[in-house]
């Protein structure tokens, strides 16, 4: 196990490299100067000079670099020219509702997956196994924005049932917290849950036909402790994978959620960056993000060769 | 394949292929919908009917009706009107920047394949670091540094899709080089190029065909997702993103403005679906019985 952990490491290393060199140049990809896409051109040519030697921008690139990936491993990320705010707190202090809203979204997910996959499988071919194939398209069709706004109108504005935006965090003020990220939840689990729905539909029913599932029902096993203790089991592993290839999604979706319900997260500081032409905001947070991103896809990687011991020998 | 496909004339076989793909269940649906959107946008100045961009501030958040089937917007442009040339936008976006992701992405593959050691590394490990992104935050970044417009968020979006195809064409050069008539090829003398060109892309066509069909609707989705931030197509011109972002403003009073756009939305992505997954059911022997 040890070894898996060690070689998926290494194997992230040079990814990390030329991840960050990416983020590097996405400040250089800029059409023109920089500093004048940043800064209005009424501002004063001094400031504009300060900021350009601040960023070291009248050094060569190479020598840029350097002294940005200097930074970078001391941990600083730079700061925000809007406010000066280090990038580093600004994540922090955003992380949060993220990571609250994220956690929601993946348990609604398996909530309404986990026994909508399971009964369309052992109902397979039937009005239900239809309705939940219908069910998956549009959860995968459905823009999540449209999804929100949706909820909003019937929930939100119709019925008056829950609120439309903002944040109560859910650990101080308890269940009005929790209102509060019920509909961004629902959105970003929706799409997540159409996605598992169907991947947990096909793998029910290949675990069905394997012979340890025959040899259980032969034993004179209940269906209910066959599906429960020898299919479920084995047909949720592939379901792991996917929730790890759906993380890039869930991240993308977190961002556009959290704008529409003027959550304070880090996907709502990615697009306030961007249309304040924040660039050393913007190049932190997605560095963060991407890491973040890269990181996770290894606890997956890693939890799969748990749970799944062919993994670990290949 | 079927035997009798294997030796049939490629006319003939591509029409067995349409024939497989025309019998998936909801094949036609979908099919209808995407020549629907095709026709609408085509016929965009012809269908409209109202100018676009022509406000009427005397006719503002009217509800739908005869004169208005769509209703109207905050400043009385006809909804049906935009969602109409908001197809076009739409296609465009979807189409455009799944064939950048395509030819660079196949490109890269075959170079990568067929390089192989240090060029094969450089260019897997590239992608691996775009793959490292979430995908939508790398288009938003990407869009944020090339500036608002629909030119950049075809790049960026082509950018995110190009590892896909990289991938998937360095894994066919990889399985079809070492077959027996590339050898054959390369044994009679023909250079490197041709071989690639001649034997190893065609044979390698069918799985980005496949993938190509299924990313069209992942694309056309992205790029709603970015006029919804504001980084796509720039108002006043109509984009469906951008339509349902202005529109929700006035959800209470006016949710048509949100919802027109917002079904043609689903209903295109819908359809394009529903023939991807006939055209992979087509043409990728796994899925075929």
């Amino acid at each position: 196990m040890g070894r898996l952990v060690l070689r998926r490491l290494g194997a992230t290393v040079p990814v990390l490299i030329l991840v960050t060199a990416g983020v590097f140049a996405l400040l250089h990809l800029t059409p023109g100067d920089p500093i004048d896409v940043m800064m209005a051109e009424s501002v004063d040519a001094t400031v504009k000079e300060n900021l350009r030697r601040e960023l070291g921008l009248d050094r060569p690139l190479y020598v840029q670099y350097a002294a940005w990936m200097g930074r970078l491993l001391r941990g600083d990320l730079g700061r925000s020219i809007r406010n000066g705010e280090p990038v580093i707190e600004s994540v922090s202090r955003r992380l949060r509702p993220s990571l609250e809203l994220a956690l929601l979204a993946m348990t609604v997910s398996l909530v309404i997956a986990v026994p909508v996959g399971l009964l369309c499988a052992v109902r397979r071919n039937t009005p239900i196994d239809r309705a939940g194939a219908t069910f998956a398209v549009f959860g995968i069709c459905m823009p999540n924005f449209l999804l929100a706004l949706l909820l909003i109108f019937f929930f939100g504005v119709t019925l008056r049932w829950l609120p439309v935006s903002g944040y109560t965090d859910p650990l101080a003020e308890g269940w009005n917290g929790l209102r509060s990220l019920v509909l961004p939840a629902v959105t970003l689990g929706l799409a997540l849950a159409a996605v598992v729905t169907r991947t947990l539909r096909s793998s029910v029913l290949e675990a069905l036909t394997e012979d340890y599932v025959r040899t259980a029902r032969a034993k004179g096993l209940s269906e209910w402790r066959v599906i429960r203790a020898h299919v479920l089991k084995n047909a949720l592993i592939p379901v792991v994978t996917v929730l790890g290839l759906q993380l890039g999604t869930l991240i993308g979706g977190a961002v556009i959620t959290e704008y529409v319900f003027a959550l304070p997260g880090v996907g709502r500081l990615v697009v306030d960056a961007v249309f304040a032409r924040d660039y050393p905001l913007v190049q932190g947070v997605v560095l963060l993000i991407a890491v973040g991103f890269i990181l996770s896809n290894l606890v997956v990687d890693v939890l799969y060769g748990w749970i799944d011991p062919r993994i670990r020998s290949r | 394949m079927h035997r009798a496909e294997a030796i049939a004339p490629p006319r003939d076989r591509r029409w067995a292929l349409l024939r497989r793909a025309a019998r998936a269940r909801l094949a036609p649906f979908g099919a209808t919908v995407v020549l629907l959107a095709v026709m609408v946008a085509l016929a965009a100045p012809l269908l409209a009917p109202y100018d676009p961009l022509a406000q009427n501030l005397g006719n503002t958040l009217a509800r739908p009706g005869r004169a208005n089937l769509l209703g109207t917007d905050n400043v009385g442009r006809d909804v049906l009107s935009r969602v109409i040339w908001g197809t076009r936008v739409s296609l465009v976006a979807g189409l455009v920047a799944v064939a950048i992701a395509v030819v660079v992405g196949s490109l890269l593959g075959i170079v990568a394949g067929y390089c192989g050691g240090r060029v094969d590394g450089l260019v897997m490990r590239l992608m691996d670091a775009v793959l490292s992104f979430p995908p939508l935050v790398l288009a938003l970044a990407l869009g944020a540094v090339l500036g608002a417009g629909l030119t950049g968020v075809l790049i960026a979006l082509g950018v995110v899709y190009t590892p896909t195809f990289a991938r998937l064409m360095r894994g066919q050069v990889l399985t079809i080089s070492a077959r027996d008539y590339v050898e054959a090829a390369r044994a009679l003398g023909a250079p490197g190029w041709r071989v690639a060109w001649r034997h190893v892309v065609p044979n390698a066509a069918n799985p980005i065909i496949v993938q190509a069909s299924l990313s069209v609707a992942f694309a056309i989705l992205a790029e709603a997702s970015l006029s919804f931030l504001g980084l796509g197509i720039q108002p006043p011109q109509a984009s469906w993103g951008s339509m349902i972002n202005a529109g929700r403003g006035y959800l209470q009073q006016a949710p048509w403005i949100v919802f027109g756009p917002g079904a043609a939305l689903f209903v295109t992505v819908v359809g394009l679906n529903f023939v991807g997954d006939a055209v992979r059911d087509a043409l990728d022997p796994r899925t075929r019985a």
